[in-house]
């Protein structure tokens, strides 16, 4: 972004990059129609019996033929609403159109202008829900939206791939330290745009790895971890500096962290506590956290047998929730060997959260869908390893406070299933460890750090986002806390506010 | 110390500045390594070490037991857990059972300087594995040492010093750590005397940060994780069976690992 364009309101910015004479020439080149007839394109895959086997990412992307053809169904609008819908504001029809017109890295430089992770993003964002759900297609034309997600994964994965990544432009250093706190989508974002004001930015993260949820959580067929690490290299590419093993409020306290110098610290640390339900059995054998689950598969590589880490490998694996979690839990157990890997979730199919993509592939591999289910009590063997579950039959009553149907018992409906692993996913609650570590930082009665509109804490030097602040939420809305995170500390640190 | 405990001193003055008696590290060696917790049995901040001690039991155990001086542990995170309430309760009988003597050293040595008499009772299988009896000498009124063959001290379990103590004098706290199975029998004999009991739990751990469940525990009732909640809790509450029971979770896998290592 020029120094002009900075000075422009996001409208201005948005018209002048619509003016471009090659975008006009190409709005051009084709009628309307010719472009909305063309079919939105299908996502290559992976065979789902193959895939179910195997550790390999499901969706294989697209060509370039496949990608401008795609890109040539937007229509350029004069009022681009998909942008409202995206939480870091990418700059979605500018992308597009250079995918449109082939010139594909240009388009990940437009990308990478206002999101840290595009190759993450393209990837396991609910676009579906964000951007495509503001495509004119969607809103006013009644066809599938504009595959925005699609298009975003192809030009970051091709910049990525031809080893011509660029390195987005900084201000010049302005000598000034910030802290981050946790390396995940909301501290990366944060880094990102700290690092582009002209900040000297170091990320302190616990584990042993760099990229959160990213590395830990997401599983390798969903977003493979030499994607994350690329995108985290182009961060230390931009001056940003990590630690790893080094929990602020433990290993180095915040005052420590003012005396070396650093003036703004923002908290990424994650939701890290995951829930249980508490029911009878709960603590035998074999039934885990998929925290734990997919920690030990994905961080430690634990069924890799060259790995020290152990997980236990069920022929009969239950997943209880109804999330993307669950759905990673689900598909990795299924890969792993369990010959029967099902979900266990106590409303319809019409409310799982998981979003529709990974519902779809799920089933596609095989996975059971045990719907309007909700687990009583766990068996266990003499051992104490888990060898039964009985399950509630539920049916939908009246709408809840979210608004969707309230599951309720149906009176003497119970079932007893074996099981030889449970995988307990049914939703996480902030880590306690940072917001207790911090004296005087206001928390809420859910353990997540209160902030104020500008992601600023009770603490004027710390700011907050991600799910710490919303409490367990997706990685493009922490990545979107970040990157407003960024926005206000640097008009605080430049004395703008 | 022995043929089965080794203690390591390791370079880390961010976590020799930081740590507190009870707090825990987590450790991990090589790219392939697994993470495990151990408890911090002292530190010095002049030097910038921690000390910790361990038995070989496991195959990360076995490959620290094996460690040279000079060689790298490749991760290393702390402190952990939440630090040992120390203040001054009057008598404190501190009761370790073998590589569980180590992380008792600092809690000793706190609980001495807050001005309290301190009692430590020692106990193992035999004389060499009864560890660090010097250092807790220098910071208890008076130590009684247990060994299971009766090679050194009085023969018998670490329950009959205790007990021997509880009926001589009151005993205003008791804190003790040791093996799980160890630890129940402690409890369960504090608990008849009405001895409030404070008991310090390790248990399998991937992130120690709460981030797993592995960890977890049930305390009165409750679920509780150990690497935030504590390591130490109240010793009357726990469910000792159902952890040592958690405890044996991947046996199997790690007599694998066992025989792998010993292959190599």
């Amino acid at each position: 972004m020029t120094r002009e364009e900075s000075a422009m309101t996001k409208e201005e910015q948005i018209a002048a990059l619509r003016a471009q004479t090659w975008r006009e020439d190409l709005r051009k080149s084709r009628k309307t129609k010719e472009r909305t007839d063309i079919p939105r394109v299908e996502m290559n895959e992976q065979d789902a019996e193959v895939r179910s086997h195997n550790h390999l990412e499901v969706n294989l992307g697209l060509t370039a033929e496949q990608a401008r053809q795609e890109a040539a169904r937007c229509l350029d609008c004069a009022n681009p609403t998909c942008i409202l819908g995206c939480p870091v504001e990418i700059q979605i029809p500018s992308f597009v159109k250079n995918i449109e017109r082939g010139d594909f890295l240009e388009a990940a430089r437009v990308l990478k202008e206002t999101s840290a992770l595009p190759a993450v993003c393209g990837r396991v964002c609910p676009q579906e829900k964000q951007c495509e759900a503001q495509c004119i297609y969607t809103l006013k034309l009644g066809k599938p939206s504009v595959a925005i997600g699609h298009l975003e994964r192809f030009a970051a994965d091709y910049e990525r791939e031809s080893g011509r990544i660029s390195v987005p432009e900084l201000a010049p250093k302005n000598g000034k330290k910030v802290a981050v706190v946790g390396s995940g989508p909301a501290g990366l974002s944060f880094a990102g745009d700290m690092a582009k004001y002209g900040y000297e930015v170091m990320v302190f993260e616990a584990l042993h790895e760099i990229g959160g949820v990213l590395k830990y959580g997401i599983p390798e067929f969903r977003l493979p971890n030499s994607v994350v690490d690329v995108e985290i290299d182009n961060l230390r590419q931009m001056g940003v500096q990590f630690m790893t093993n080094c929990i602020v409020g433990r290993t180095i306290t915040i005052d420590e962290l003012k005396e070396q110098g650093y003036c703004g610290i923002f908290v990424g640390s994650g939701a890290g506590l995951p829930n249980f339900m508490n029911i009878p059995g709960e603590n035998l054998i074999h039934i885990l956290s998929s925290n734990e689950y997919l920690t030990r598969v994905n961080l430690m590589d634990a069924a890799n047998p060259e790995s020290d880490t152990p997980v236990a490998m069920g022929k009969c694996v239950a997943v209880i929730g109804g999330g993307n979690t669950a759905m990673d839990s689900v598909r990795t157990a299924k890969r792993l060997g369990a010959e029967r890997a099902m979900i266990v979730y106590r409303r319809s199919e019409e409310e799982m959260p998981a979003r529709v993509e990974e519902v779809k592939h799920a089933k596609e591999e095989g996975i059971e869908f045990l719907t309007l289910h909700n687990p009583l009590e766990y068996y266990g063997d003499e051992r104490g390893r888990v060898k039964q579950m009985r399950l509630q039959k539920m049916e939908l009553g009246q709408p809840d406070d979210s608004g969707r149907r309230r599951p309720v018992p149906i009176p003497g409906a119970e079932v007893v299933i074996d099981v030889d692993q449970v995988i307990v996913s049914v939703g996480v609650s902030p880590n306690p460890l940072i917001p207790n570590s911090v004296e005087g930082l206001e928390i809420s009665r859910w353990g997540t750090i209160v902030v104020d509109d500008n992601m600023r804490s009770s603490i004027p030097a710390i700011y907050a986002g991600g799910d710490i602040v919303r409490g367990g939420a997706t990685v493009i809305l922490a990545m979107g806390d970040g990157r407003k995170a960024a926005a206000s500390m640097h008009a605080q640190l430049s004395g703008k506010e | 110390m022995s043929d089965l405990v080794v203690r390591l001193e390791v370079e880390a003055p961010m976590i020799a500045k930081a740590r507190k008696p009870g707090h825990f590290v987590i450790l991990k060696l090589g790219a392939k390594g697994e993470r495990i917790p151990l408890t911090i049995s002292s530190a010095d901040t002049q030097k910038g070490t921690i000390t910790l001690v361990v038995q070989r039991v496991g195959l990360t155990s076995n490959k620290l037991y094996n460690m040279q001086v000079g060689e790298e542990i490749t991760d290393l995170l702390g402190p952990l857990g939440r630090a040992t309430h120390i203040e001054n309760f009057g008598t404190v009988l501190c009761a370790g059972g073998g590589v569980g003597i180590a992380p008792l050293l600092p809690i000793v040595e706190g609980m001495k300087k807050a001005g309290n008499k301190v009692i430590s009772v020692l106990a193992a299988r035999s004389k060499n594995l009864i560890m660090l009896e010097d250092e807790i000498r220098r910071h208890s009124d008076e130590v009684v040492i247990m060994t299971d063959d009766g090679s050194y001290g009085e023969k018998g379990l670490i329950t009959v010093g205790v007990e021997k103590i509880i009926q001589r004098e009151k005993v205003d706290l008791c804190v003790t750590i040791g093996p799980a199975v160890m630890m129940k029998f402690v409890s369960l004999l504090t608990k008849k005397y009405d001895v409030p009991t404070v008991a310090s739990l390790n248990t399998i751990m991937v992130d120690g940060t709460g981030m797993c469940g592995g960890c977890r525990v049930s305390v009165g009732g409750k679920t509780k994780f150990v690497c935030v909640d504590g390591p130490e809790f109240d010793a009357h509450q726990v469910n000792f069976d159902e952890m040592i029971m958690r405890l044996g979770t991947y046996k199997e896998e790690e007599q694998e690992e066992m025989k792998k290592l010993h292959q190599k």
